[in-house]
């Protein structure tokens, strides 16, 4: 093995000599501690540059660097769901056995449990052709999800010599043999900065369901699309990101903390295997991984911990699922990138950043996608990021950057977070491009679905420019066609945009209600605006008695509550024809 | 192995808080240096950057009469240490854990990194334990649960010190009986602020079960990066070892933050936002996290950190990057504070993100959490209507506009505002919650449910109209 010897040690960034031999991006173990770091410069000399992940307090110039010859990469096999990581792929349970609460640096252990038994399906016989995509084998991962062994992308074609029966194996045991005797067990190993192949990417045409109605009817992303959530602190970045780990219906959830509160993480561990996914019955952490990279951890393994996230995430993507990964927060990365680039004194852009911030953003973002498969399955990763711009300001370098290279913009408003409007997600600013390559698959939920939420989408940009003018002279001094859209506007936000994620029923709409509401909401404005235009009273449809109802349907009527629904209808619409039948 | 304890003659340069020192062999990074000025004086120190010859040494008393020959510097071998008892409790030091009150070290072969360790996630254990502290605004608003870290924002001139000391006095917990050990620890500030605590703790007879850490305005500048670190080390061993339930109380991290720019100059490192570091996140993360509690573990760590806001922009970086990672925030509100409330708790930039499990059924009553989101929704209301009611004229508002307006001043008046020394249950300050609320007409209140509101909003109307 090369070595090297330490000539400088300043944070986590370390300077080494006699490392000629060193590749760009190499894993190497640095000090008596064997400390992992990457190299992430070389220079004439034999000089490197690494990049510490674990604290270097005590290290010292003179002690020795071991390469590994291999680049930073995850282990990918069975095991992988349920489990909570570092950055590095390390497993958090492990380590906590290992080294007690606190986290004691130069720990290692295996990322996957190899002593494990997992019941083995062959699907390839001796003969068969073998390369890569192809699929030799499937284990029942979880009883929601079925993992199959994929041949590596670097296989060089050959065929299959001999594979084991169906059984229960464990570990590094071999499983297939080539007939150029190559290899196949349960692991891979796969480096987190290098996107996983596919064959090709498709149009996005499908939402990625979130349960959350302000997303969903007004700001839907696709499977395969990439958001950001910017917002100041206490907007509810990371609990929208936890509404949609819970509810999407994406069939894996990659969740990162990246940078962020330990608490949080534990919340997450201790609530998720309590829940139960709706569509399959089955706990929630089920088909779900944690990657903790907290705000107390290593810089530098913060900087990995999303390449680590979305390569786990491309792993089941390419198995023909749709995971959904979030990232929480991408500020945190990005300023774990600007410290690093500020240890090695290079010559900063914006606020400090690194002149190469935008290209890692878009390297990021651009492995979300709606794939066919090197198998020719149909998969995705559709990417969630959180933003935490300095003040709420979302002039900064970051948000700036990350709005270039997704195409969901849930902005988060201050103001609502204030009045405890949840989510904040302001009807304002926020924006979806995929809405309309989604709104056909609404369309054969409710033909008139895409009208209704643009109706109401109009009300809700109306009243805006109205709030502008009531401000100066009252809203009583508005004409009463105008005072409806206040009226009706103030209904959209509390009935239907307003969403409380602590209330038993309120939590997660599905579909099927989410339509219904918009309907209900939607023929409810036309007619008011209809009546009004005929002469009815504002305060007709003010005492309107199922008003109250209709604000309290969201948290009242269960989502396959198809009685209370149509009774409520038939109450809201008798009303209105009451008030129409006095005005003839 | 290097000779313990080798002592180098002279320095290659001095700047700001820095001494760079050339020469010297075998030095880890990080690793504790005590400085001997021309006069005798000891100061310690620690390296920042460390190559096979020289080293960078940040010198926590000051650089102030160190000269480029006379100055002696003597390598300890490890990272900066300080002893951890129970018997610290009690007693004053310094930011560096050295004893303050003439009194001998304490008796303890424990000495404990100040750096401290990151928990791991999987070890930590959800706060959910409600904190009564008395006073309503918090409370009621912005629940404090065992384990939090929950800052407060202030400005010069407002009343945080009375207000941390009033929680400390009456910080309790509804099923269990058992006392907070304090953790004081305050940077940068003037002796009578030290004092103000000292008689607030003697008075309330808990004297005893605080320790305290002061590195006062006239203490060298960099000493203050270690007093929280010195403080949180003693409250982790009390709290983690020994089982003990710990309310840290650090003041003022403005002047912390400010010692931490003023070290990234000298080093001339590219600064971020108005001059603070790049990585002052990460570095306020380092000891804001050391709050909680543990799995298994009896202990927790309550943290209340108290900062000025300069002035009083909540967008400072200082409160920015401390509301990003803290578990909320007390904002106090100058305005308020003129208009004589106190505690002046902002009503909406405030926030405690830990409340929801804190509060509500079997933990401190049902109906909590949605008056708590009503009386924020209507709040935020007043705030809009008020600024109406300065363009049109009150008399031009709506009816219920109107009754808004007077919800506001009662909410103020008699939810927000208090007795330094009011002492208010849990129960009393959610009676009152409803007594504002009824203020408003019933259509107004959608947050709360029918049933509480039969239960408690008709109720009280039917006992008033039966008198
Ligand atoms: N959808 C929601 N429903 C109810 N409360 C919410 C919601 N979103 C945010 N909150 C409240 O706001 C607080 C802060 O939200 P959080 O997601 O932690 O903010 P951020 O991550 O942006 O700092 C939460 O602790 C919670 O009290
Ligand atoms: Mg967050």
């Amino acid at each position: 093995m090369n070595e090297g010897i330490i000539t400088r040690v300043n944070g986590p960034i370390v300077e080494a000599r006699n490392m000629e031999r060193a590749g760009m991006l190499e894993v190497v173990e640095v000090g008596t501690e064997h400390l992992i770091g990457e190299v992430i410069r070389v220079r004439r000399g034999g000089l490197a540059t690494i990049q510490v992940y674990e604290n270097t307090s005590g290290l010292k110039p003179g002690e020795t660097v071991y390469c590994t010859g291999r680049q930073l990469s995850v282990k990918l096999g069975p095991g992988l769901l349920g489990t909570i990581y570092d950055g590095i792929q390390r497993p958090l349970d492990r380590i906590a056995e290992l080294s007690g609460a606190m986290i004691r640096r130069g720990e290692k252990t295996e990322p996957l449990d190899m002593s494990k038994k997992w019941h083995f399906v062959p699907t390839v016989n001796p003969g068969d052709e073998l390369k890569p995509g192809v699929v030799y084998g499937e284990i029942q991962e979880t009883d929601s999800i079925k993992l199959k062994l994929i041949v590596p992308p670097s296989q060089k074609p050959t065929r299959v010599k001999t594979i084991v029966p169906e059984g229960d194996y464990a570990g590094e045991e071999t499983l297939l043999v080539a007939e150029n005797n190559d290899t196949l067990g349960f692991y891979q190993y796969w480096p987190v900065r290098k996107p996983r192949p596919v064959i090709a990417r498709k149009q996005l045409t499908t939402p990625l369901l979130t349960g959350l109605r302000v997303i969903d009817a007004f700001f839907p992303i696709a499977k395969g699309g990439a958001a950001a959530i910017p917002g100041g602190f206490g907007t509810g970045k990371t609990m929208t990101q936890q509404a949609l780990a819970k509810w999407s219906d994406a069939d894996i959830i990659v969740y990162i903390g990246c940078g962020e509160r330990g608490n949080e993480m534990t919340e997450v561990l201790r609530e998720f295997p309590e829940l139960v996914d709706p569509r399959s019955g089955r706990s929630l952490m089920e088909r779900t991984i944690l990657i903790a990279n907290t705000s107390n951890m290593p810089v530098a393994a913060r900087e990995v911990s999303i390449y680590t996230g979305i390569t786990l995430a491309e792993y089941y993507r390419d198995m023909g699922y749709h995971v959904a990964i979030m990232a929480d927060s991408t500020s945190r990365w990005a300023e774990a990138l600007r410290e690093l680039s500020g240890r090695l004194e290079e010559m900063p852009a914006d606020e400090g950043f690194p002149a190469y911030l935008p290209t890692r953003l878009a390297s990021f973002y651009e492995r979300a996608g709606f794939v066919e498969t090197m198998s020719g399955d149909s998969g995705s990763v559709s990417v969630i990021g959180a933003v935490s711009p300095p003040g709420g300001d979302f002039s900064e370098p970051v948000t700036q950057h990350t709005s270039r290279f997704i195409r969901c913009f849930w902005a988060l408003d201050r103001a609502l977070a204030n009045a405890r409007h949840y989510p904040a997600i302001s009807w304002h600013d926020s924006y979806s491009e995929y809405l309309i390559e989604i709104a056909g698959w609404w369309g054969q939920q409710d033909a008139e679905w895409k009208a209704h939420r643009d109706l109401l989408m109009e009300v809700l940009q109306e009243e805006v420019g109205l709030q502008r003018i009531a401000k100066l002279i009252g809203p009583d001094a508005l004409p009463d066609h105008q005072r409806l859209t206040l009226l009706v506007a103030d209904i959209i936000k509390n009935a239907f945009l307003q969403q409380n994620s602590f209330d038993e029923i309120d939590m997660y709409c599905s579909p099927g209600k989410q339509t219904w509401m918009l309907r209900l909401l939607a023929t409810f404005t036309e007619r008011s605006q209809n009546l009004i235009r005929k002469g009815a009273m504002l305060a007709d449809i003010n005492a309107i008695t199922a008003l109250p109802r209709l604000l309290r349907m969201k948290s009242e009527i269960p989502n396959d509550d198809k009685t209370a629904m149509a009774n409520l209808e038939q109450q809201i619409s008798s009303a209105l024809d009451a008030i129409e039948s006095n005005l003839r | 192995m290097k000779v313990a304890g080798l002592e180098y003659r002279g320095v290659s340069s001095i700047d700001g808080p820095l001494v760079f020192i050339d020469n010297i062999r075998d030095i880890a990074y990080d690793e504790l240096v005590e400085i001997t000025t021309p006069t005798g004086d000891v100061r310690l120190g620690q390296v920042l950057d460390v190559t096979a010859s020289a080293a960078v040494v940040q010198v926590f008393g000051g650089t102030v009469g160190l000269s480029q020959e006379k100055t002696k510097a003597r390598f300890l071998g490890s990272a900066l240490k300080i002893p951890v008892s129970k018997d610290m409790l009690g007693r004053v030091f310094d930011g560096l854990g050295r004893p303050k009150d003439g009194l001998p070290e304490p008796l303890t072969a424990d000495r404990r990194d100040v750096n401290g360790m990151p928990v791991n996630p999987y070890s930590r254990e959800y706060p959910r334990d409600f904190i009564q502290t008395g006073i309503s605004s918090i409370d009621l608003m912005n629940t404090l649960v065992r384990g939090q870290k929950l800052p407060i924002f202030s400005g010069n001139g407002l009343p945080h010190n009375r207000m941390a000391a009033q929680i400390a006095r009456q910080a309790k917990l509804l099923s269990e009986e058992v006392e907070f050990s304090i953790v004081f620890a305050a940077m940068g500030v003037k002796y009578d602020v030290a004092r103000f605590f000292i008689d607030s703790f003697e008075r309330s007879g808990v004297l005893h079960n605080v320790a305290m850490f002061l590195s006062l305005a006239d203490d060298p500048s960099a000493e203050r990066l270690v007093t929280p670190r010195s403080a949180l080390t003693l409250a982790e061993y009390l709290a983690f070892d020994l089982g003990m339930h710990v309310l840290v109380i650090i003041t003022d991290m403005s002047n912390y933050c400010e010692a931490l720019r003023e070290i990234a100059t000298a080093r001339g490192e590219i600064p971020s936002r108005k001059g603070y570091p790049g990585y002052l996140y990460s570095d306020l993360a380092s000891m804001y996290e050391r709050a909680g509690r543990l799995r298994g573990g009896a202990g927790s760590i309550t943290q209340m950190p108290i900062l000025t806001m300069p002035s009083d922009d909540i967008s400072h970086p200082i409160p920015d990057l401390t509301g990003y990672i803290t578990e909320g925030q007390i904002v106090l509100e100058r305005d308020m504070h003129q208009r004589g409330i106190y505690p002046p708790v902002a009503g909406l930039p405030s926030l405690s993100r830990l409340m929801k499990d804190g509060i509500g059924k079997g933990r401190t009553r049902d109906d909590h959490p949605r008056v708590a989101s009503q009386l924020f929704a209507a709040y935020s209301k007043v705030k809009d209507i008020r600024s109406l009611a300065s363009v049109i004229g009150e008399e031009e508002l709506s009816p219920v506009d109107k009754l808004y307006l007077k919800f506001g001043a009662e909410f103020e008046n008699k939810v927000v505002s208090q007795g330094e020394f009011e002492d208010r249950p849990i129960q009393r300050t959610l009676e009152i919650g409803w007594e504002v609320l009824k203020i408003l007409p019933r259509s107004e209140l959608l947050r709360v449910s029918e049933e509480e509101l039969a239960k408690y909003y008709d109720e009280a109307v039917t006992i008033k109209s039966k008198k």
